[in-house]
């Protein structure tokens, strides 16, 4: 059974539509597939990958730094303040990325922004190689 | 020598004539980019509201937590200022607009004792203070015509590591609201700490339907620390947002303005330089008559005419 998705960023909305299935992995509960008719939702999501499946079967893959997904009876709404379509990682910038965040966490292992931009990075790398996250 | 005046005059129309070229492309690039910014904002806005409806939700679901951002401080002394406006000038007011309640708002703080932080966003911003003497904690710049999310973010990371950090108190957020294409204001709001998620809910905006009854993952306190992090960000973003395009607004007005003196001014000294014209030639004529008459015989009578009729050709 369908049901409306939204998924929306601060400087455009990534996917608005109808779909049978969200994939996301909300912090300390692991991955939660939502289909039509799930509870009353609000989750926080870790840096992963979230799958919409679309009516006609296809599945469309994005990478979320960080965000919520909150679901009501009949629609799913992603919140990302950073996401793109897997398809449109850059997978050189991300190793670059990656890299600059090991040396800062090098230099202070313990910030927590660097740590933050490295599982971002690792999670852009991990997809843009092809494997999921 | 009365032709100099009328080749200096026509030196300046040409000039007046190239500033209004320049001017009238700036306004119109404004006018496009006012557009654009506008539609930004527009692009902006389902985030924010969707973000306002989570806040809501978490509220009727009865989480009200103590987070850092929530903390209120019980004597405000010392206050941080995020001050937006633009890089570039010919924009009217709108940088000394926005640049003189931020001041205004500082002197008043001192003169109570206060300490006073400055986060300044905007190059023109920076060299004020700057040339005033101010301490300027950290500036941002290049990106006030058109600011991404990314930049919103960075800012927001500083705000919050001073006011986590209990370096201040308060912050304040100074920019120019975008209220529609006629009308700008600069204004003073309170960023942080942010108001409690009760208050923020019943403010509204969000578009959720508040029922009861959600579950949350990995708890409501939970959600709710991850969520102000990222409202602060999009009520910064917001900020800029409007401050760019106000900033297009006031730069297309002053430039339209700007134009129409050009015009006016060209209308000015083309008349000036007609008349200097004019002025060269009586003098001219009164030198040759005055000239024939004192000579007085018939060769220059023959001059005058012939000097008529060439006139008259």
């Amino acid at each position: 059974m369908a049901f409306s998705i939204e998924f929306v960023s601060p400087e455009d909305v990534l996917y608005s539509g109808e779909g049978t299935q969200v994939i996301a992995r909300t912090r300390g509960g692991g991955e939660i597939a939502f289909l039509a008719g799930h509870e009353p939702f609000i989750g926080s999501l870790e840096p992963s990958e979230v799958r919409v499946t679309e009516e006609s079967g296809d599945v469309m893959s994005f990478a979320v730094r960080s965000g919520f997904v909150s679901v009501t009876g009949q629609s799913v709404t992603v919140l990302s303040d950073q996401a793109m379509p897997s398809s449109e990682i850059d997978g050189e910038a991300a190793r670059a990325d990656l890299a600059a965040a090991q040396e800062a966490l090098r230099a202070n292992e313990h910030d927590a922004f660097a740590l933050e931009d490295q599982r971002w990075a690792q999670l852009l790398v991990d997809l843009s190689s092809g494997q999921s996250a | 020598m009365p032709g100099g005046t009328e080749r200096i005059l026509r030196r300046r129309i040409g000039s007046v004539k190239n500033t209004k070229k320049i001017t009238r492309a700036m306004e119109l690039i404004a006018a496009t980019r006012v557009a654009r910014a506008q539609q930004r904002a527009r692009a902006a806005r389902p985030y924010a509201e969707q973000l306002t409806g989570v806040i809501e939700d978490l509220a009727a679901g009865g989480a009200d937590v103590s987070h850092p951002l929530l903390r209120e401080a019980e004597n405000v002394s010392r206050v941080a200022f995020v001050v937006c406006a633009g890089d570039r000038g010919l924009a009217g007011a709108y940088n000394s607009a926005v640049i003189r309640s931020a001041e205004r708002e500082i002197q008043a703080l001192r003169a109570d004792g206060g300490d006073y932080r400055i986060v300044s966003v905007g190059k023109k911003v920076a060299d004020y203070f700057n040339f005033r003497g101010f301490d300027i904690d950290t500036r941002y710049d290049g990106f006030t015509d058109n600011p991404t999310y990314e930049n919103a973010r960075e800012i927001a990371r500083r705000v919050r590591e001073l006011f986590d950090a209990g370096e201040v108190d308060q912050v304040e957020l100074i920019y120019t609201e975008f209220v529609s294409l006629g009308t700008q204001r600069p204004v003073v709001r309170r960023f942080l700490p942010l108001t409690s998620a009760k208050t923020i809910a019943d403010e509204g905006g969000g578009d959720a339907e508040a029922l009861a009854g959600f579950s949350f993952e990995p708890s409501p306190e939970g959600v709710l620390e991850d969520l102000l992090p990222r409202y602060v960000e999009a009520r910064l973003f917001a900020a800029l947002l409007d401050a760019a395009a106000s900033e297009h607004a006031n730069r297309q007005r002053a430039m339209k303005a700007a134009t129409e003196n050009a015009e006016e001014l060209i209308i000015k000294l083309s008349r000036e330089m007609n008349r200097a014209r004019q002025e060269s030639i009586t003098t001219e004529i009164m030198e040759i008559v005055s000239g024939a008459e004192s000579l007085n015989d018939e060769a220059s009578a023959e001059v005058i005419n012939s000097f008529a009729e060439a006139l008259d050709a």
